[in-house]
């Protein structure tokens, strides 16, 4: 095998000198985990409220005083008064303001009558997000609406008591398992895939293979020297990545030990699918116009970005056998959870079989001829 | 009879309906630098890639080596060096990485790799440039480098497809003048594909003469070049002629007319090298000093005008653009 190494050898040499692909590799997912963690992971504030008092009651002013302490304190949203429920809708339509919350002419009445009171809120449901922010300060704004009800000592209904398990995770923690994975398959994409079949389209590969290197020293080679590349280009996203989202303990080398052995799996399960697919592809555009169908197709479906049980059931059949699944689920347990190798039993297995099957089938189909 | 270091035998090389190569025949003897001339698309490289294991024949055989290229493909590896047509160098590596890679490639044994690698740069005149990256060297100087890899491992056959191309008149030069001394220095039988007509008849023995996938005509520049009938014109001068020189000369093989004075005379010859390699030994049995000498001989050019129809030029032109997409393609 000595011919393999000589493979490696060179591959990992070209490497060194190439400091750009090392940088465009390795930023893409870190700034990927930094906008994409703080972009999504805070609280949504200062959306702006318009409150119409059609009422005009004595009752009505906690309500407004209750939108006003929101806007001072959580600062959810920002209150605008309306003297015109019309001129309202039509400011909200224009995008000028999110929501109308609208006391309406019979509030006080009903409040007092305790006759099923009611206020509306009058909402932009095209983005369901500020949607549900909305919905939910509002229902807290009126839960704290009236004299307070003394709860009994003992409740005659069934209550909820939550224990969380784990610190609280931040989205920017939640994410990082997907951008160590992603930092894995840009290296083998560009690292291995695209140069791959660069060097073909130039010919390199010629030089090669008038030498009596085999195909599976051949194969190997370059898997070996793909999963090198991948690996250093995992552990330095891992690294700086937790450092960056602040997972605790983030240093603790037996830890470290522990993503570094999932890295090398995850990095040989990738460059052996990346070889599979590119075995016989010769048109240097190819790997170039698969790169982001591929990316799409097996990042979103891993649970990387969202929980697969909300995914359509085609798209849970790809998580299924989509290898970014196991990776993802690994670095969650040991990054959020810090649990020990036997919770990855399965993941580590799984990526070593898809491993040794794609690594096969590259084998078979690889022409050692032109 | 010695065995030939190369012996091609009625191979062909068709993709689906196309045929590249057309069941073609030769040997190449040990120690011989022999030249595949034709244009673009002619079937050269297809053929060179059969010899060197790229590629696989539809049929016929080739014993490279002693090796069949089918059969004992490693054994055939282990014998050849491969300069290919497209530059082949890692060029991020410098020109030291790139031997050393090569030499483990072919199993070089560390004791000897460093003595040949620092040999090899010595004789391509790289020596100072060992350290530098490749990307950073000259055309010429990549194709030294391509040459001293295609030699690290101490190869019996030496194969060059097109090493000229795309090189600026200086280096191509350089790169004929390296190829003569590596076959003399290390008696190594080499096998090369041009286009250049100049090249083929300064470098090689035998040339054979490609076109369309068939083989048009094998033999040394020199007998190509007679075997093809001109009508030339010789133009000698004499230091002093006996008297009936003049019907002397008429009587040379292949002589038309003859015109002159005492001296100086104009010889049209329908085949200018028989005629002159005669009036060169009519002189010397007639003690007949010849001073000067100057023939309009046939070229190489006339030679593939002569087997294929076409002038070399126009057929590198016209290389017909199905054949030219096609090799594109299959590179």
């Amino acid at each position: 095998m000595n011919r393999m190494w000589a493979i490696v050898e060179r591959e990992l040499r070209r490497f060194k000198r190439s400091p750009t692909l090392i940088v465009i590799s390795m930023v893409f997912p870190l700034v990927q985990l930094v906008v994409l963690g703080y972009a999504f992971g805070g609280n949504v504030k200062h959306l702006k409220i318009g409150v119409v008092d059609q009422d005009g009651g004595i009752p009505a002013v906690p309500v407004r005083e209750l939108a006003m302490a929101v806007a001072g304190g959580a600062q959810t949203f920002d209150t605008i008064l309306y003297a015109d429920q019309g001129q309202a809708v039509n400011d909200l339509r224009d995008g000028r303001i999110n929501g109308v919350l609208t006391i309406p002419p019979e509030f006080s009445r009903r409040v007092l009558s305790k006759n099923d009171p009611h206020v509306a809120l009058i909402e932009d449901n095209t983005d369901n997000f500020v949607a549900a922010t909305l919905v939910g300060a509002a229902g807290s704004l009126l839960s704290g609406f009236g004299p307070p009800t003394p709860m009994p000592r003992i409740s005659p209904v069934p209550q909820l008591d939550v224990v969380e398990v784990y610190p609280y995770v931040p989205y920017v923690q939640y994410l990082l398992p997907g951008s160590i994975t992603m930092s894995i398959f840009m290296m083998v994409m560009i690292g291995g895939g695209i140069i791959f079949i660069d060097d073909k389209a130039r010919g390199l590969h010629e030089g090669y293979l008038v030498t009596p290197i085999s195909k599976l020293e051949l194969v190997a080679g370059f898997n070996l020297s793909g999963t090198i590349k991948a690996v250093l280009a995992g552990v330095s996203i891992m690294i700086v990545g937790s450092l960056i989202s602040g997972i605790p303990m983030a240093l603790d080398p037996m830890r470290l030990l522990r993503l570094t052995l999932v890295i090398v799996v995850t990095a040989f399960a990738l460059i052996s699918m990346m070889f599979l697919i590119m075995v016989r592809v010769t048109d240097p555009l190819t790997p170039r116009a698969i790169f982001g169908v591929l990316n799409t197709l097996l990042y979103f479906p891993s649970g990387a970005v969202y929980p697969q049980q909300g995914f359509p059931k085609w798209m849970q059949l790809i998580a299924v056998v989509d290898p970014f699944t196991y990776a993802v689920h690994a670095f969650k347990d040991l990054l959020l959870k810090n649990t020990g190798l036997g919770a990855i039993t399965f993941d580590l297995f799984y990526l070593l079989a898809f491993s040794a099957v794609c690594m096969t089938a590259a084998t078979l189909l690889f022409k050692r001829t032109l | 009879m010695a065995t030939p270091a190369i012996d091609v035998r009625n191979i062909v090389k068709k993709y689906g309906d196309f045929e590249a190569v057309k069941g073609i025949t030769f040997d190449v003897a040990e120690g011989e630098i022999f030249g595949l001339l034709g244009p673009n698309g002619a079937g050269k490289s297809t053929l060179i890639r059969m010899m060197t294991t790229l590629l696989q024949p539809t049929s016929g055989t080739a014993i490279v080596g002693g090796h069949d290229v089918v059969k004992d493909a490693n054994g055939v590896r282990q014998t050849i060096g491969v300069i290919p047509q497209n530059m082949t160098t890692d060029l991020e590596l410098s020109v030291e990485e790139n031997l050393i890679i090569f030499a483990k490639l072919y199993g070089v044994p560390r004791e000897k790799r460093d003595r040949l690698i620092d040999q090899l740069l010595e004789f391509v005149e790289l020596t100072q440039w060992r350290d530098a990256q490749v990307k950073n060297l000259s055309g010429g100087m990549r194709r030294r480098v391509e040459i001293a890899r295609g030699l690290v491992h101490e190869p019996k056959i030496f194969f060059l497809d097109e090493p000229t191309t795309g090189l600026d008149p200086v280096s191509r030069v350089n790169v004929w003048e390296m190829l003569t001394r590596i076959q003399t220095e290390r008696k190594l039988t080499i096998l090369i594909t041009t286009h250049y007509m100049d090249e083929a008849d300064k470098l090689c023995d035998r040339i054979a003469i490609v076109d369309h996938g068939e083989l048009k005509a094998l033999d040394t520049p020199m007998r190509l070049k007679m075997s093809v009938p001109t009508d030339n014109v010789l133009e000698v001068n004499f230091a002093s002629t006996p008297p009936g020189w003049i019907e002397k000369l008429k009587t040379l093989p292949e002589v038309e007319t003859v015109v002159g004075d005492d001296h100086f005379f104009k010889i049209s010859s329908k085949n200018a090298p028989a005629t002159t390699m005669a009036m060169l030994d009519a002189a010397a049995s007639a003690g007949v000093t010849v001073q000067t000498l100057s023939v309009a001989s046939t070229t190489l050019d006339d030679v593939f005008v002569h087997y294929t129809g076409r002038a070399l030029r126009d057929a590198l032109q016209d290389a017909s653009p199905n054949e030219s997409a096609f090799m594109l393609r299959r590179q």
